[in-house]
């Protein structure tokens, strides 16, 4: 994942989708670039969704804007992280 | 020991009948909780809850009343405003005789601003408004709808608006737009102060932690 974002970000955005989620740390942990995650986490409804938007906006300190967010950015684990790198400049 | 209570509030056609958790004992402390607002509350009220069983063991009497067109509540959630549960609150206040009290989160917007006591983690109402805005513009665009927060705000502010599965009118979406926690003398508590642990509201599924409700427990009945 090092490619994608530092290492900091990475843990810090695994923090905030167990936290926000409420998935164990060992999932969690287990997550790769290409683990999907709207559509094939139960949990992840439109409206956790709005939690994890508020969630990183929080913890990282940025503004997201709605208009940003496509099916693409909750498609995999790492275009989320590479979504939330990249407005961290 | 009785672990519900009723209240009466004023209902359109006449005083309405409401629920609270309740654990009375006829003691001297007497907390009335102001729970979170729409998904908010039930994702939080185990956590409450538990903190009663907690005050109940330290010797506070506590109730938890829902808020009308809320949980147990016989009234309809589209007929009401920020200021028809502040009033509410301020009944409930009166009937269960309260001496202190702990409003969370957007209960901060409703809660009886007069009484000594503590507010959780306090929201503005423009958050929890663009929260579920949002989670709206989200869950239209997984079905093909262009929504935006600034489109559905228009005609939720005209017509209201459907979200979360609640029905907003109007007044409830003009009164988020305004409103600010109305905490003065009442201590902020943060999460940070709980234990460390996730906040429960912003959680997608209802939890619960115990360490939580106990610290929180701890330091309302200080």
């Amino acid at each position: 994942m090092s490619a994608l974002a530092s290492d900091d970000t990475d843990d810090r955005l695994r923090a905030i989708l167990r936290d926000v989620l409420g998935l164990n740390a060992d999932t969690v942990a287990s997550f790769d670039a290409d683990t999907a995650l709207f559509g094939a986490i139960p949990e992840l409804d439109s409206m956790a969704v709005a939690g994890l938007l508020t969630e990183i906006e929080d913890r990282f300190g940025i503004v997201i804007d709605d208009d940003d967010i496509d099916g693409e950015v909750l498609e995999t684990y790492g275009n989320l992280l590479a979504f939330t790198a990249a407005r961290l400049g | 020991m009785e672990f519900c209570a009723t209240w009466t509030c004023p209902g359109p056609d006449g005083p309405i009948h409401e629920h609270a958790a309740a654990f009375d004992r006829g003691r001297e402390r007497r907390v009335l909780i102001v729970p979170a607002l729409f998904e908010e509350q039930n994702r939080t009220r185990r956590l409450l809850v538990e903190t009663m069983r907690r005050l109940d063991a330290a010797g506070l009497d506590s109730f938890l009343p829902d808020l009308p067109g809320c949980n147990e509540s016989p009234q309809d959630f589209a007929h009401q405003s920020l200021h028809a549960w502040r009033r509410a609150m301020a009944d409930a206040t009166a009937q269960f005789a309260a001496t202190q009290v702990l409003a969370v989160r957007g209960g901060a917007l409703v809660f009886p601003a007069h009484l000594p006591g503590h507010v959780l983690e306090p929201v503005k109402g423009a958050s929890l408004l663009r929260h579920l805005l949002r989670a709206r513009v989200i869950s239209g665009r997984e079905a093909g709808e262009q929504l935006t927060i600034e489109g559905l705000l228009d005609q939720g502010r005209e017509h209201g608006l459907i979200l979360a599965g609640y029905r907003f009118n109007p007044a409830m979406i003009a009164g988020l737009e305004g409103a600010l926690p109305a905490h003065e003398g009442q201590r902020t508590i943060l999460l940070s102060e709980l234990g460390g642990g996730a906040a429960l509201w912003t959680r997608a599924e209802p939890g619960e932690d115990a360490a939580q409700a106990a610290a929180l427990a701890r330091i309302v009945a200080a």
